[in-house]
């Protein structure tokens, strides 16, 4: 569990971090979402120490995470840039962290073959592409077995295998009982990892919640439908709280009525479909609106 | 649905706490991690061999060239081990190199912010530090400088210069000084590397204060180079005797090892105060 109480990180005049406050539960995947800038990376940097806030506390499974005696097993940490030595290879890399905790090579080797660097264990970082430098990251963050894991933008650089291979992972983490915090850019991403979700704007939360509810807020997206018959089709749909909208080509954006509903009417009229998506792509559509507003609040309200 | 539901999760109290495999930090530990890391670095493995070359070479070739020495009145034994030693005016360059490197190079390359993650108490990471490079540097340069004395020795005998034993006067001082001197060079280059965090900004102070500085100051008018026996070089050089090279008032030789020893102390206690307030 992270506990995030009146966060607060002014560098100079620029304040990264403003007033920040939540809570992320185990159990469960949450997202940390926000532009570029928003203050993310600094937040993660300061639940795990490495910056001291302005003013405000943050609690790892309830303690001083500096503070903790055994810190690898309450916390493992994935940073945005990279944290390895390029000199060393990955193994040791990952041996100079585990000797840390008293862990030793088997414990390496373990999460060496989680993390899918068996073939390249023995070479130098420095070498590594992004994605296997992300990997690493990964399993150095696992070396613990933490309690809470922290990831920024884990991602970042991975082929489509490797995206899988997190995905499966946070959600794997989280249903052991862990407490599972990660940051990404890709909206998409989030909405089929995360269960939760903590949005950032200008260093300020702007929401927590649910990705269902959050996306749930989004007046846009709907289903693509594309047919043929998109007149007859129009009609048939056609109730009050039903939109459709037609650009001119064969592509129906149809909103207030399920995928389900729409398919059922079109086989029962015998109109052909080619094609019948629902959009969850809404979540960056609903992303973009909340920070938007934060953005504009934000610009008027500053001298 | 049944993913909304599980959005909010049972009171934590009740849950088991996950599997976890860390064992809690301790400095022992801490060393053993930073071992790992200067074991497998080639840097270290470089610096340390130009350093044992440079000792034993440099000080077999003056043994080995010139007018053989022979011990006098003016010439003492512990003078002719001094000027064999001159190697070390080289080797402490690249042993401080080696100390800058130990933390500005986990700055340049990012992996302090694992190592602090990993140790978030910090201090014991600058102490673990320190612990293995003077484990390293000590046995290393106290080998290289015995090597370079019966080298040294050995090549005067044979051109008929005087025979020096480890046991004439300031002759042992100085062999177990000159190892003694670089590792506390070693160690001030640790404390500028963790002071300073760049490589680029360690090594020039560093090559100021070992190189440019003295070299300057010795071309200063004698009334204003009061200050010459307490910089860093010029007092712990006496330890091994180098102010005989430069001539010039200079300290005694333990009074000048305690000065330098007084720098790295200083400049260690700033790093680990830098260490302690500053972001990582």
């Amino acid at each position: 569990m992270i506990e995030i109480d009146g966060l607060t990180k002014r560098y100079g005049d620029k304040t990264a971090v403003d007033g920040l406050s939540f809570v992320v539960e185990p159990g469960v995947v949450t997202g940390f979402l926000g532009p570029n800038g928003a203050g993310k990376s600094t937040t993660m940097r300061m639940i795990a120490g490495l910056d001291r806030p302005t003013s405000g506390t943050v609690r790892v499974n309830g303690k001083h995470y500096p503070g903790a005696a055994a810190p690898m097993s309450e916390l493992g940490i994935l940073l945005d840039a990279r944290s390895v030595h390029p000199g060393l290879s990955a193994r040791n890399n990952l041996l100079a962290l585990a000797r840390t905790a008293g862990l030793g090579r088997r414990r390496v080797d373990e999460v060496i073959e989680l993390a899918g660097l068996g073939e390249v264990a023995g070479a130098r970082a420095g070498g590594f592409s992004l994605g296997m430098g992300q990997r690493l990251g990964v399993a150095a963050a696992l070396l613990g077995g933490p309690q809470t894991v922290v990831l920024d933008e884990p991602v970042n650089g991975l082929d489509p295998d490797g995206v899988r291979w997190i995905r499966l992972l946070l959600k794997s983490l989280a249903a052991e009982g862990r407490t599972v915090f990660v940051s990404s850019h890709l909206m998409s991403e989030m909405a089929q990892t995360a269960t939760r979700l903590v949005v950032l704007g200008r260093g300020k939360l702007i929401s927590q919640t649910s990705v269902e509810e959050f996306t749930g807020h989004a007046t846009t997206g709907g289903i693509l439908v594309r047919t043929p018959e998109t007149a007859r089709l129009g009609q048939l749909l056609a109730a009050p709280d039903v939109t459709v909208i037609n650009d001119g080509t064969d592509l129906l954006r149809v909103s207030g009525i399920t995928a389900e509903q729409i398919g059922t009417a079109a086989w029962r009229a015998r109109l052909p479909l080619y094609e019948l998506t629902p959009t969850h792509a809404s979540l960056e559509e609903a992303f973009m609106q909340v920070t938007q507003d934060s953005i504009e609040y934000h610009a008027g309200a500053t001298r | 649905m049944s993913a909304v539901m599980q959005t909010r999760p049972g009171p934590t109290q009740g849950a088991p706490a996950p599997a976890t495999v860390a064992g809690p930090v301790t400095q022992v530990r801490v060393v053993r991690s930073e071992w790992t890391k200067l074991r497998a670095l080639r840097s270290t493995w470089w610096c340390a061999l130009i350093a044992v070359v440079l000792i034993i070479g440099l000080g077999a070739a003056i043994a080995g060239s010139g007018a053989p020495y022979k011990i006098s009145a003016g010439n003492s034994a512990a003078g002719g081990v001094t000027i064999s030693l001159v190697g070390i005016l080289f080797a402490q360059l690249v042993l401080g190199v080696l100390g800058i490197l130990l933390f500005s190079g986990e700055y340049a390359t990012g992996m302090i912010r694992a190592t602090l993650a990993a140790a978030p108490s910090r201090l014991p990471v600058l102490w673990a530090k320190l612990i293995v490079l003077v484990g390293l540097i000590l046995p290393v340069s106290l080998l290289a400088a015995v090597a370079e004395f019966f080298t040294a020795t050995a090549l005067e005998s044979s051109r008929g210069g005087s025979a020096i034993s480890l046991t004439d006067p300031g002759v042992l001082r100085e062999v177990a000084g000159a190892s003694l001197y670089l590792t506390v060079i070693a160690v001030i280059g640790l404390a500028l590397g963790a002071l300073l965090r760049r490589t680029a900004a360690g090594l020039s102070v560093f090559a100021a204060v070992f190189l440019v500085v003295p070299l300057v100051t010795a071309y200063l008018p004698q009334s204003i180079q009061g200050f010459a026996p307490y910089l860093p070089s010029n007092a712990g050089g006496t330890i091994w005797g180098a102010g005989k090279l430069f001539g010039g008032h200079q300290l005694g030789p333990w009074a000048g090892f305690a000065v330098l020893c007084g720098y790295a102390v200083v400049l260690t206690g700033l790093a680990a105060w830098r260490l302690q307030r500053r972001d990582a």
